[in-house]
């Protein structure tokens, strides 16, 4: 040691000051990644609309709501579920924490299994990565990279929701964990707000 | 709400196990080390790429001996191809930027010293710190492996330009698994990358020890915090587009290929992709990048400035914010890049002026260091020269910014050497020098041994003088209207060149040879150097006020309380012209402290 002067705050077991940003490094580092992907998301989101505004025989294959509606319900009513778990989770009422936590992981577990449906219905009107039957194959590789991106989140998060839910409850992980975990889910559901209207609602055919 | 108030240290016990202690450390010290052996060995590789491209351009029926056993068609007898040319040239410039200049004064120096400077034992994030260093570490041998693999490594540029990226072998040699091994190294390197930044922006703003306002961060730790803020948002582009480049090759999509495209007497398969839409995606991540490799060096080269010149800068908060207007333009100029591109023209000048607007806040930086140097009595010594000098390479490559700036000047020099001699000043060896200053300066404290002084001024005049030799004929070259990216120059109006493409090489020579004099200093002094004290500079900031070289936790299970501004220089103390920033003693300064 040289001239520093070092000393130890013996009243505390963390010796950071409360910052202005006073933040769980955890939470900062979800809010952080959420920063970061929602970059990814726009990119693609740009690629999208890029090509799409330069493509003269842009294909609109969707001929009803119906189902996209009723994912996105679904997906919203998870939100709602998340939301009522984290807040039980920060009332400390473990069991209906973990209860509400389970059904947004099922929730989230219909609307990975609808999407899959919705996925092979177009695979088998003939539409791949690269050629479908209505028009550029630009519309598969936009279509199916962007909502596989968004099904990947979904499916990391019903894991996630697993995990978490279950270790909550067995007392490894604590109430921030979950509302952390609830900030990832919501983004998920946000960014599939934006999905529906530009990738399902401007390709309905008149 | 739990704890929510109370922002988590991390603790970990020391690792035993020679694999946990040098290998998958979670010591963010070892990381940066780790990070900077790898810059290291990035950047020997790299100059020997461009050694090889420099003899060709020169020399180019010489044969160079060896260099068909690299590659066997791509050197037929030691003669290079242009195409192989061309791919040692993606080489170069992709190891470089990505491997060097954004892993060595990022993440090298940053992992090594930002926790220190903010007071913190490790960052909030050990395992993805640990994790940010070994994709990396992937990413690097994938990429080496493509000079391996198939007909070699790409030959696109380090820009990877649309379509010539995504059409496959039909392109060239390297076309196709080189472009993919590329894609995927990038890819991997983006979310090393991305783990990193997300480490280095929790420990500032979390991990800040008691008295240590964001005000009292040293330039050093600024200039990490932001660079972190734009890799964050960076690297989160390209990623996706490094895996479109991977879907246009191995799943059939054709993003950036344009229908009915002929390429080598061929129509290609693809249908209606854009190519333009891949310089759009490259370039949003790319120039935030050029600021990636460079505001680092800034933060660098004013903390060690400060430290010699002995007083404070005429103002830190005006460097700072300086330093963010920076990371927030980078995000607006991207389309200078493409100003050739074939974009609408109206687009070139809405981009030409947010362009001509960032030259703004790189004056002042480059004011504030030179008025702030003025009547200063500058200690000279390695790390101060090389400081010196990252100034000067940054003003001269800078200057022709200017000129590029502007569509209707790019447009004629764009393809020319003139870009090229810019781009290396500017950012490339000004890079180099912060990453060399920060080495002199920060080496004792890492090791706890001193530099050579004699070899390292040796190193800094043969580097500095070796570097406007090579670079500043560039600029020549390029207004007599020397296209780059060609291996041989066999037209008539470039032959009065030829002798300044000689020149230019022999200088390359000769500065690289310089190169293994730092080399030899470095290993020389780890084992054989003075033996360091633990404030060899009479600094201010945190990492000199704890033990030489940092203990495990960095201050020794204690947690240093700061008191001062970072840089308390030209005051009369206890211990002579200067107050640690933990240092409880109250001195008179004509500086607001904040």
């Amino acid at each position: 040691m040289s001239q520093a002067e070092l000393t130890m705050d013996e009243h505390s077991t963390s010796p950071m000051v409360g910052t202005a940003f006073s933040i769980p490094s955890k939470k900062l580092a979800m809010w952080l990644f959420i920063i970061a992907d929602t970059m990814t998301f726009a990119a693609c989101l740009v690629v999208y609309g890029f090509l799409r505004n330069g493509t003269a025989n842009w294909p609109r294959p969707f001929h009803s709501i119906t189902n996209v509606a009723i994912m996105t319900f679904i997906l919203l009513t998870s939100s709602l579920t998340m939301l009522i778990g984290v807040r039980s989770a920060r009332l400390g009422d473990k069991a209906s924490a973990f209860r509400w936590t389970m059904v947004t992981a099922v929730l989230g577990i219909v609307f990975a299994l609808l999407h899959i449906r919705e996925w092979q219905g177009l695979i088998a009107e003939g539409m791949t990565l690269f050629k479908n039957p209505w028009g550029t194959g630009l519309f598969g590789a936009s279509f199916f990279s962007i909502t596989g991106l968004h099904l990947t989140h979904v499916v990391s998060g019903i894991i996630a929701l697993l995990v978490v839910g279950v270790r909550y409850k067995g007392g490894r992980y604590n109430a921030d964990d979950v509302e952390i975990l609830g900030l990832y889910w919501h983004f998920v559901d946000l960014v599939w707000m934006f999905v529906v209207p530009l990738v399902y609602l401007l390709n309905l055919s008149h | 709400m739990h704890d929510m108030s109370a922002p988590v240290a991390h603790q970990h016990a020391p690792p035993t196990s020679f694999i946990r202690k040098y290998v998958f450390s979670l010591d963010h010290k070892v990381i940066g080390k780790q990070y900077y052996g790898l810059a290291l060995l990035a950047a020997y590789v790299g100059m020997g790429l461009s050694w090889l491209m420099r003899f060709h351009l020169a020399w180019n029926s010489t044969a160079i001996p060896g260099l068909q056993f690299l590659s066997a068609s791509g050197a037929p007898g030691g003669v290079m191809t242009p195409e192989y040319y061309l791919q040692l040239m993606t080489m170069h410039g992709t190891i470089m930027v990505f491997f060097v200049l954004t892993t060595a004064p990022f993440a090298a120096f940053g992992n090594y010293f930002l926790p220190i400077q903010v007071g913190a034992e490790d960052m909030p994030f050990p395992r993805f710190n640990m994790m940010s260093f070994w994709v990396t570490f992937t990413a690097f041998l994938v990429l080496m492996s493509s000079f391996f693999v198939g007909d070699g490594p790409t030959l696109g540029g380090w820009t990877q330009y649309a379509p010539l990226n995504a059409i496959g072998s039909v392109g060239g040699p390297g076309q196709g698994t080189g472009v993919v091994l590329w894609a995927v190294s990038i890819a991997l390197f983006c979310v090393g990358q991305l783990l990193g930044a997300l480490n280095f922006i929790s420990t500032t703003l979390d991990l800040r020890v008691k008295g240590m306002s964001m005000m009292r961060l040293p330039l050093s730790a600024w200039s990490w915090f932001i660079t972190s803020c734009i890799g964050l948002t960076a690297f989160a582009v390209l990623m996706p587009a490094c895996i479109l480049v991977i879907l246009d090759h191995v799943a059939g999509t054709s993003f950036f290929v344009a229908s009915g495209l002929v390429m080598n007497d061929q129509v290609l398969p693809h249908s209606g992709g854009s190519t333009l839409l891949w310089q759009h995606l490259f370039w949003f991540f790319g120039h935030p990048e050029v600021y990636i490799a460079i505001v680092p060096s800034m933060g660098i080269v004013s903390h060690i400035l400060l430290a010699n010149q002995r007083k404070p800068m005429l103002s830190q908060r005006v460097l700072i914010y300086s330093m963010g207007a920076l990371a927030v333009l980078s995000y607006m100029v991207y389309g200078h890049h493409m100003f050739v591109s074939g974009m609408n023209p109206f687009s070139s000048l809405v981009f030409s002026f947010p362009t001509l607007v960032i030259t703004i806040p790189s004056t002042i930086i480059v004011l504030i260091w030179t008025f702030s140097l003025y009547g200063s009595k500058l200690r000279i010594n390695s790390a101060s020269l090389f400081s010196l000098g990252f100034i000067s390479m940054f003003v001269s490559g800078g200057v022709s910014g200017f000129f590029l700036a502007q569509p209707s000047i790019d447009i004629m020099l764009h393809a020319t050497y003139f870009v090229v001699g810019h781009f290396h000043l500017v950012m490339g060896v000004a890079a180099m020098f912060g990453i060399f200053a920060g080495t002199y300066f920060w080496f004792p404290k890492i090791t706890g041994r001193m530099m050579s002084e004699p070899l390292g001024k040796l190193h800094f005049w043969l580097s500095f003088v070796g570097a406007y030799c090579i670079f500043m004929p560039f600029h020549y070259l390029g207004m007599a209207g020397n296209v780059r990216r060609y291996s041989t120059f066999v037209d008539d109006f470039l032959q009065p060149l030829i002798p300044v493409h000689k020149f230019i090489t022999i200088a390359a020579f000769v500065t690289g040879a310089a190169q293994l004099i730092f080399l030899y200093n470095l290993f020389y002094s780890r084992f054989k150097g003075a033996p360091a004290p633990d404030n060899p500079w009479e600094a201010t900031s945190l990492e000199w006020s704890t033990a030489t070289p940092p203990p495990f936790d960095n201050f020794g299970g204690k947690h240093p309380i700061v008191y001062h501004d970072p840089y308390q220089y030209g005051v009369k103390s206890s211990v002579g012209d200067y107050v640690m920033q933990t240092s409880p003693e109250q001195v008179e300064t004509e500086f607001e402290e904040k």
